[in-house]
């Protein structure tokens, strides 16, 4: 970020695009780089993170960066398209200019995580804030005591990150475990919602931090199945999303209760959000 | 020279060295609405004025202003630079405590490039109140009618004359600009203000014990009285727009053919739009939620981050609520529920 002036962007290319999921809401991923060589190499972001994605006469929204440092030195973005800037930004293609600020907020623990495992539950397109975890835990296996990840959509075509979910999957290099809501022919996982899910697969909370994403409602139903499976309120991370202008505590919109997503967030700690009567609102 | 005298008969003629030095800005009415405005050439404004229907944050936070400008296509940014040293004269001691709240807000982690050096430049010149306002209710939240908190200087109506008192640097230098207008203060002047003070405290009508309302207001989050109040509200978003500690602000971009610019503006958390996402999803569905938001952000989330009340007891949303939403019977409510 500017620290001059936090309001000012860099500008970024997009190297890259391809739909995660089709429907009337689709999702599509963005591969972007940093124009300026100089503010490439000063980039330095850590999972969990977000940053002000605009197009110059559209505007700007906040997105969690949707991939690991460990991955190199690119940006990731995973948009769905629902209002008028990621409508926009669904019309652009590689090598269309984008402005990005931040990187902003804060982000998940994982050199205090270091030696345990971790278990990633998400829900639609709460999975893009998981995904720079998994890929950083993958690239620092040794560090960690395991990886798995449950992960569920409405159906097979709302999944993101599908691919490359299956490819771990098939390798076994990661405990990874897809649901769908309902039965659909040709799927071969489990049918069922992600609170459940969780669950009948029924992990240990020794040692092992879960961190949880989707949407509101899947939210508290995982956190009440967690605190089942005997997870402390410390044990249990979370990523909030609210609207958002400024991205740095100044413009309001985004506070759940006295807490800003933006600037205290947005990852939290399920300790920290369950006296606030408007976190999973 | 911290204490000088200024004699009526030579208020135009002060009014007049300071525009001669720095931009001067000062309450104007046009109509009903009194606001903050650059003073035209040789204009003198009035001081006989309970208090602006605007508060002068407009000068150092603006309505609308423009983060940037660019042309479509094209990736180069520039900044407009901000306008250079002014001097607000006759802004009353809430407004100016209000800007001191408010900046903790600015500073916070990030400075506010913009906010923050609007606000350096800024000279404020306030205003002791002699005759408060029908709804003002300051020393309720840690004012007063002569506080001065974010001012400069202090100028107190003592009938024939006002007392001018240099707080900062920047104060002092006004007096020593226009020192051959004044003269020393008497010993006598200044126990003569402590009587407008205190009459004036004295006529402070509303008031309210606030002790306790941070803390018991996350008590009282189901509490039917958001509902009772919520249920007149237009949602008009007056009480926040002018509301001299309301911050809250959109970004947005406007294009004209090529040139466009990113701007930000005033925004209200009364909107429901404030914080619509684009799923449909709104986690303040309706105006119970706001107005709840609005007193807990004032009251209790400022307080926790800012270890201070974000009201200064104006008056202006009392005053200029179209359903006659009143936040001192508000807190009345909330005092009483604790």
């Amino acid at each position: 970020m500017d620290n001059a002036n936090p309001y000012i962007p860099y500008m970024a290319t997009i190297q890259e695009t391809w739909y995660e999921t089709s429907g009337d809401r689709p999702i599509k991923t963005f591969k972007v780089t940093l124009d300026d060589e100089e503010v490439r190499k000063n980039w330095s972001h850590r999972p969990g993170q977000c940053a002000m994605v605009g197009i110059l006469g559209v505007g700007e929204s906040m997105f969690c960066i949707s991939c690991s440092p460990t991955e190199g030195d690119f940006l990731r973005f995973s948009v769905m398209r629902a209002g008028k800037n990621t409508q926009a930004l669904h019309q652009l293609e590689a090598g269309d200019k984008l402005t990005v600020r931040g990187p902003l907020g804060n982000s998940f623990p994982l050199e205090e995580w270091k030696g345990k495992k971790i278990l990633t539950i998400g829900g639609g397109i709460g999975q893009a804030p998981l995904r720079p975890i998994i890929e950083y835990v993958k690239a620092k296996r040794d560090q960690y005591a395991g990886l798995t990840v449950i992960y569920g959509a409405r159906t097979s075509s709302d999944l993101c990150f599908k691919g490359e979910l299956q490819e771990m999957m098939k390798c076994g290099e990661v405990c990874c475990h897809l649901t769908i809501d309902v039965e659909e022919e040709g799927w071969e996982h489990n049918v069922g919602f992600v609170p459940q899910a969780l669950l009948d697969l029924n992990p240990s909370p020794e040692n092992t931090i879960a961190i949880t994403c989707g949407p509101p409602i899947m939210i508290r139903f995982v956190l009440q199945n967690l605190k089942k499976l005997g997870f402390a309120d410390e044990q249990i991370y979370t990523t909030l999303e609210n609207r958002m202008k400024c991205g740095i505590g100044k413009c309001g919109r985004c506070n759940a209760g006295p807490l800003y997503v933006c600037k205290d967030g947005p990852v939290f700690t399920y300790a920290q959000l369950k006296e606030v009567p408007e976190a999973f609102a | 020279m911290s204490a000088m005298l200024l004699n009526k008969d030579q208020w135009s003629a002060f009014v007049g060295k300071l525009a001669g030095e720095k931009k001067v800005w000062a309450p104007v009415k046009r109509g009903d609405i009194m606001r903050f405005e650059p003073l035209e050439e040789g204009a003198v404004p009035s001081l006989d004025f309970a208090n602006t229907t605007v508060p002068p944050k407009t000068v150092v936070f603006p309505q609308t202003e423009t983060l940037y400008r660019y042309r479509i296509g094209q990736a180069e940014l520039a900044v407009p630079v901000l306008e250079g040293e002014a001097v607000l004269l006759g802004v009353r001691p809430c407004d100016a405590r209000a800007m001191s709240i408010v900046q903790k807000l600015f500073r916070w982690d990030v400075d506010d490039p913009y906010y923050l050096k609007r606000r350096e430049a800024a000279t404020l010149v306030g205003l002791a109140c002699s005759a408060p306002g029908t709804n003002c209710f300051c020393t309720s939240v840690g004012g007063g009618p002569a506080s001065t908190e974010g001012l400069d200087l202090l100028m107190t109506d003592l009938g024939e004359s006002y007392l001018l008192e240099a707080l900062t640097d920047k104060g002092k230098a006004l007096l020593e600009a226009a020192q051959d207008l004044l003269q020393e203060a008497p010993a006598g002047a200044v126990q003569e203000k402590e009587k407008v003070v205190g009459a004036a405290e004295k006529a402070i009508a509303r008031s309210v014990d606030t002790t306790g309302i941070p803390q018991g207001l996350p008590g009282l989050w189901e509490h039917p009285l958001w509902q009772r109040t919520a249920a007149g509200c237009l949602g008009c978003g007056t009480c926040t727009f002018l509301c001299p500690t309301c911050h809250c602000f959109d970004i947005q971009d406007e294009v004209e053919g090529f040139e466009g610019r990113r701007c930000r503006m005033w925004d209200s958390c009364m909107f429901a739009e404030y914080t619509l996402h684009a799923s449909g999803h709104n986690p303040r569905p309706t105006r119970r939620e706001r107005t709840r938001n609005r007193i807990n952000h004032k009251y209790n989330y400022f307080v926790q981050k800012f270890d201070v009340i974000a009201c200064v007891g104006c008056g202006r949303c009392v005053n200029l609520c179209p359903v006659n939403i009143d936040l001192v019977e508000i807190l009345r409510q909330v005092k009483e529920a604790l």
